[in-house]
């Protein structure tokens, strides 16, 4: 068996890594979101990856071709794409609203302050 | 490549660049593995309008970030654990391009091979997107819907009124980008009903259609300013069509059971069963169309809108 025939999942797998590493090691939360994003549209190369069909081709249906790609996975994508532009806004829409609360987008200022918050009430 | 070096540049303009560069890339990869429908959404959706909102946050929460990485080697550590443990997992997965994978013989085929007799539309995409899984586009349409009402909880209820309509658009300056923005915005709109009512025969369809509709209007806004745009597109208008957008897509489904069918149902919609999955992918793609052009729309001018106030509240 050749291992090389799974290179598509090599490639999703180190996208969706560099992803989780935006999403663990960086603070910003604008960049968490970025990192989401990546992490993201790896998983929609997998499933794109998944429903390629060698020697096929797009799935509009013409006389001239027997052989297509699975169009199923084209549709869940088609949408979540949709969707996570959705997401990613109310996100977005979030760390604008956190921005104006705390003075910051960095993760560990906004945890200081409320520890600090925490320590003045008690 | 260019996730990679994302990950590692601390100037956020430049990140949010990459991540434009990034899904362009994946749109390009999206038309080699055959789906067309997929790469358009993706460069209207990833490159334009993702990257335009992460910019338009960027100039409310600042352009760079802090030095500091939280426990950098924990997290790369952590990061290289996973991904060893998923490279062994692939290890049973199917060949890439192979026919004979499991994705390609389950339900499919059924819809490679039926779906012209049933629904007599070529864009076997579409079919599945507005009929055999009618269910699940309006579920996504009523989260696209949710998303909006979610920022305009967020950002615009609690927004005093700004007097931001004495300030010059952004780039007011811009004569030659004015112009030819000008005479560009009615073919993209032109382009966008042509994207909506093709969707049955080539690539393209409502999400599209509603995103490049969207980006003309943005394309307005950023260049003749928020107010500007306010007045020439009416918001309690476009937050109505939002909603009737939903509407639409639902009362389809309502009506198909008045005519005596299930929900989404549309073969009862018209005399002829063919004739009726028409009617029906049509009037829901304008939904669709309506929902997602007006939802973008809304979300970007709610974000450019409190650019603003934000600026005088922090300085």
């Amino acid at each position: 068996m050749n291992f090389l025939e799974q290179y598509n999942y090599w490639i999703v797998i180190l996208l969706m890594m560099s992803g989780f590493y935006i999403v663990i090691a960086h603070g910003n939360l604008v960049k968490k979101l970025m990192g989401l994003t990546i992490f993201q549209t790896s998983v929609f190369i997998l499933y794109i990856s998944v429903s390629k069909v060698f020697g096929g081709t797009a799935p509009i249906l013409d006389d001239s071709y027997e052989v297509y790609s699975n169009p199923l996975p084209h549709v869940l994508i088609l949408t979540a794409i949709v969707v996570g532009v959705a997401t990613t806004a109310l996100g977005l829409a979030l760390a604008v609203r956190i921005k104006e609360a705390y003075g910051t987008v960095e993760e560990d200022v906004i945890q200081e302050k409320d520890l600090q918050q925490e320590g003045s009430t008690e | 490549m260019t996730a990679l070096s994302l990950a590692f540049t601390k100037d956020l303009f430049a990140s949010v660049m990459l991540t434009g560069i990034y899904s362009l890339l994946s749109a390009g990869f999206f038309v080699l593995m055959d789906a067309v429908d997929v790469a358009f959404t993706e460069a209207a959706v990833g490159a334009g309008i993702s990257t335009i909102l992460m910019l338009t946050t960027l100039t409310m929460t600042g352009r760079f970030e802090n030095r500091k990485l939280h426990h950098p080697k924990i997290a790369l550590s952590v990061v290289i654990v996973t991904g060893v443990m998923l490279v062994i997992g692939t290890f049973d997965m199917p060949a890439f391009g192979s026919p004979s994978a499991p994705a390609q013989t389950h339900v499919a085929p059924y819809y490679i091979q039926q779906s012209g007799q049933d629904i007599d539309i070529p864009n076997i995409v579409t079919s599945v997107l507005a009929s055999y899984r009618g269910f699940d586009t309006f579920g996504e349409v009523v989260v696209v819907f949710t998303a909006v009402i979610g920022v305009l909880a967020l950002l615009e209820f609690s927004r005093q009124e700004q007097d931001a309509s004495q300030r010059p658009a952004p780039m007011f300056q811009h004569k030659i980008l004015r112009i030819v923005s000008k005479i560009l915005i009615p073919p993209i709109m032109l382009f966008a009903l042509y994207v909506q009512f093709h969707g049955e025969y080539s690539p393209g369809g409502g999400f599209q259609a509603g995103v490049i509709f969207a980006s003309s209007i943005i394309l307005y806004a950023m260049l003749f300013g928020i107010e500007q745009t306010r007045k020439a597109v009416s918001m309690p208008v476009v937050k109505l069509l939002a909603a009737l957008g939903v509407l639409i897509y639902g009362s389809v489904g309502i009506v198909s059971m008045l005519n005596g069918g299930t929900y989404l149902n549309y073969s009862v919609l018209a005399e002829n069963d063919i004739t009726g999955q028409h009617v029906g992918i049509i009037v829901i793609e304008l939904g669709v169309g309506i929902t997602v052009a007006t939802a973008m729309i809304l979300i970007f001018l709610t974000f450019a809108g409190r650019i603003g106030k934000t600026e005088e509240e922090i300085v």
